[in-house]
């Protein structure tokens, strides 16, 4: 694009004969409630990262204390240790098995037994996602109830009734039955998407593939995975934009625990905040939180850039 | 959790191919393993929900004596009857419906007018007002949480369901105007042109223009407001604290953290509190699958 054409369209509305400051009116709710909500709000937050303030009473500053105190504490980077297993959940697992599932659908399901048989699995492994995160957590929790669960009741009627337990509450088990609580909730949203993206694909594409003398796994490689590369990194980035911010299975099925085995940065600044009132504390793990974020979807923004130039 | 899939669907114009019957009835060995396996999972995905329903039913006796595995002997719905009277059901159903209902029509109508202005009004400084955005929908709700509470508080909104109507407005409209100043910025230049010509001004272009041909991306947007807020939990759950404000999951989860609480009348609310979001599916199904289809927009 030359300069003299963009200075031009910098200058213009979309709609002939209106100035683009004439629509300046339509953007004031948004601009004005964005700013009360979200901008003053983050700013504030990373101001009290820097003082002492118990909820009530004076704010007292107290400089980079806290930021002192959070390189130093175990607590916190046992928090982003487990965000790594949580992104192993909520991302790498559900990808993976979401592409064979979705392929397998779509290539095989939807072309030898039908659109409707292929739809109606897709929709069993969407169930979860459909639930609010709180209840069906509880549901998974009440599933791996200590003594008297559903878990439990299976295991002993498969003749395993010695590795019966407290899933949740035991440290060796409760991250990885987390883990598996998350993968379930989570399964459905690659599936859903990645079909969706591979209805695109030109069944011609397969077919000369095929012709070719292409197995499975090289149709799979060939043309599977590049068509639906914009799906995959849009799921990759929320996904793990989602796995950081997980709060709501963790605080309603281990509250971190037992002791830190758990504990999550978005639970840890929550108990801070509400449960220790140790509101500046609190701030400054959410604002480490918002940064890492922030770092994560930059690069892998600028690397989805890369990747999608390199497709045209 | 779902947010891309409005994307997805919107980008993917072209409906299943039709299979060829033939082709349907050559199926080999490995067609079915396939048919086989993915069955599995798919049970697999549903049996906690399969068992649950199976509890629901039970009386703690019941349970107790054969476990959560089997049929129940003696259906009932006490458990049901229980959870709609002590956590006020029908309350919790109407605060729930409320603030989604009245979030995802201001979200969608703050999305609209701030796409208009940002991806056909062109303002000056659009980039930046986009970029901001698109940070906002990064941050996470913990980094908002306590300097909102303590604001709320000080206007008097604390445990008031106006508060979290506001919150959740413009945390919805950040992702709607982000995808929607897109969709208006690729907007048929012809159509704006020939709207002018026909002496319309701003508003009634909007209106009258813009709006009726962006609607299945706007109804799409509605759909995944209404959800998103009813799922919501943390920032509720530090809002609204009376009994009489609170919405269907603070329910659950506070009869959850009763720890005395026996294994069926937990699967009994979990049931009950999942009934409203599977009709919303029903319901909302043929509306996604139209905006799905029309995806006129783009």
């Amino acid at each position: 694009m030359s300069l003299h054409s963009k200075t031009r369209g910098a200058a213009l509305s979309r709609l002939p004969g209106n100035k683009p400051s004439r629509f300046v009116p339509y953007l004031i709710p948004g601009v004005l409630s964005l700013a009360v909500v979200i901008i003053v709000p983050a700013i504030w937050n990373v101001y009290l990262s820097f003082t002492r303030w118990r909820g009530v009473g004076p704010v007292r500053f107290i400089g980079a204390a806290n930021w002192r105190r959070l390189f130093r504490d175990e607590m916190f980077w046992k928090s982003f240790e487990n965000s790594f297993w949580i992104i192993v959940a909520i991302v790498i697992i559900p990808t993976v098995l979401g592409l064979f599932i979705s392929s397998l659908l779509t290539d095989v399901i939807q072309k030898k037994f039908g659109s409707k048989v292929a739809s109606f699995l897709r929709a069993l492994y969407y169930l979860p996602q459909l639930l609010p995160v709180a209840v069906a957590s509880i549901i998974m929790g009440w599933i791996f109830r200590p003594d008297d669960g559903a878990f439990n009741a299976l295991l002993h009627a498969m003749g395993l009734g010695v590795l019966q337990g407290n899933w949740l509450g035991n440290p060796k088990t409760a991250l990885p039955v987390l883990m598996f609580i998350l993968i379930w909730i989570q399964l459905g949203y690659p599936v859903v998407i990645f079909m969706s993206g591979l209805q695109r694909v030109d069944p011609e594409l397969y077919e000369a593939v095929g012709l070719d003398g292409a197995n499975w796994w090289q149709k799979f490689y060939v043309v599977t995975l590049p068509s639906i590369m914009p799906e995959l990194l849009v799921v990759i980035l929320t996904a793990t934009i989602g796995a950081l911010k997980t709060f709501g299975p963790v605080y309603l099925l281990t509250k971190g625990g037992p002791g830190t085995t758990t504990i999550v940065p978005s639970y840890y600044s929550y108990n801070q905040f509400f449960q220790v009132q140790q509101v500046g504390y609190g701030a400054a793990i959410s604002t480490a939180l918002t940064v890492v974020i922030i770092i994560f979807s930059v690069v892998f923004t600028i690397i989805q850039g890369h990747v999608e130039k390199n497709m045209d | 959790m779902s947010e891309v899939s409005i994307r997805a669907k919107m980008s993917s114009k072209k409906k299943a191919e039709e299979v060829p019957l033939k082709a349907k009835h050559i199926r080999s060995w490995g067609d079915w393993l396939v048919l086989v396996l993915l069955s599995v999972g798919a049970i697999v995905m549903l049996s906690p929900l399969v068992i649950l329903t199976m509890n629901a039913f039970k009386t703690i006796g019941d349970y107790n004596a054969s476990g959560p595995l089997t049929m129940p002997a003696h259906p009932t719905m006490s458990g049901i009857v229980s959870f709609w009277n002590t956590s006020h059901f029908p309350v919790k159903f109407v605060n729930s419906l409320l603030i989604s209902l009245v979030v995802a029509v201001l979200g969608v109508m703050l999305s609209v007018l701030n796409s208009f202005a940002l991806g056909i009004g062109k303002v000056k400084g659009n980039r930046w007002i986009v970029l901001m955005i698109m940070l906002a929908n990064m941050m996470p709700q913990e980094a908002l949480l306590y300097p909102l509470y303590t604001m709320f508080k000080r206007i008097g909104l604390y445990n008031s369901q106006l508060a979290i109507m506001i919150i959740f407005t413009v945390i919805q409209s950040a992702y709607g105007t982000y995808l929607l100043s897109a969709v208006y910025g690729t907007f048929p230049q012809a159509i704006l042109e020939a709207s002018t010509l026909d002496g319309a001004n701003r508003w009634q272009t909007l209106l009258r223009v813009v709006l009726p041909i962006s609607w299945p991306t706007i109804s799409v947007l509605f759909v995944f407001f209404f959800v998103w807020t009813w799922n919501e939990y943390m920032i509720p759950m530090a809002f609204l604290m009376d009994d009489s404000v609170q919405t269907v999951p603070l329910a659950l989860a506070t009869l959850q953290g009763q720890h005395t609480m026996d294994a069926t009348t937990l699967a009994a609310a979990s049931l009950l509190s999942i009934i409203p979001t599977i009709i919303f599916f029903v319901i909302f199904q043929r509306k996604l699958n139209q905006g799905i289809v029309a995806g006129a927009v783009k």
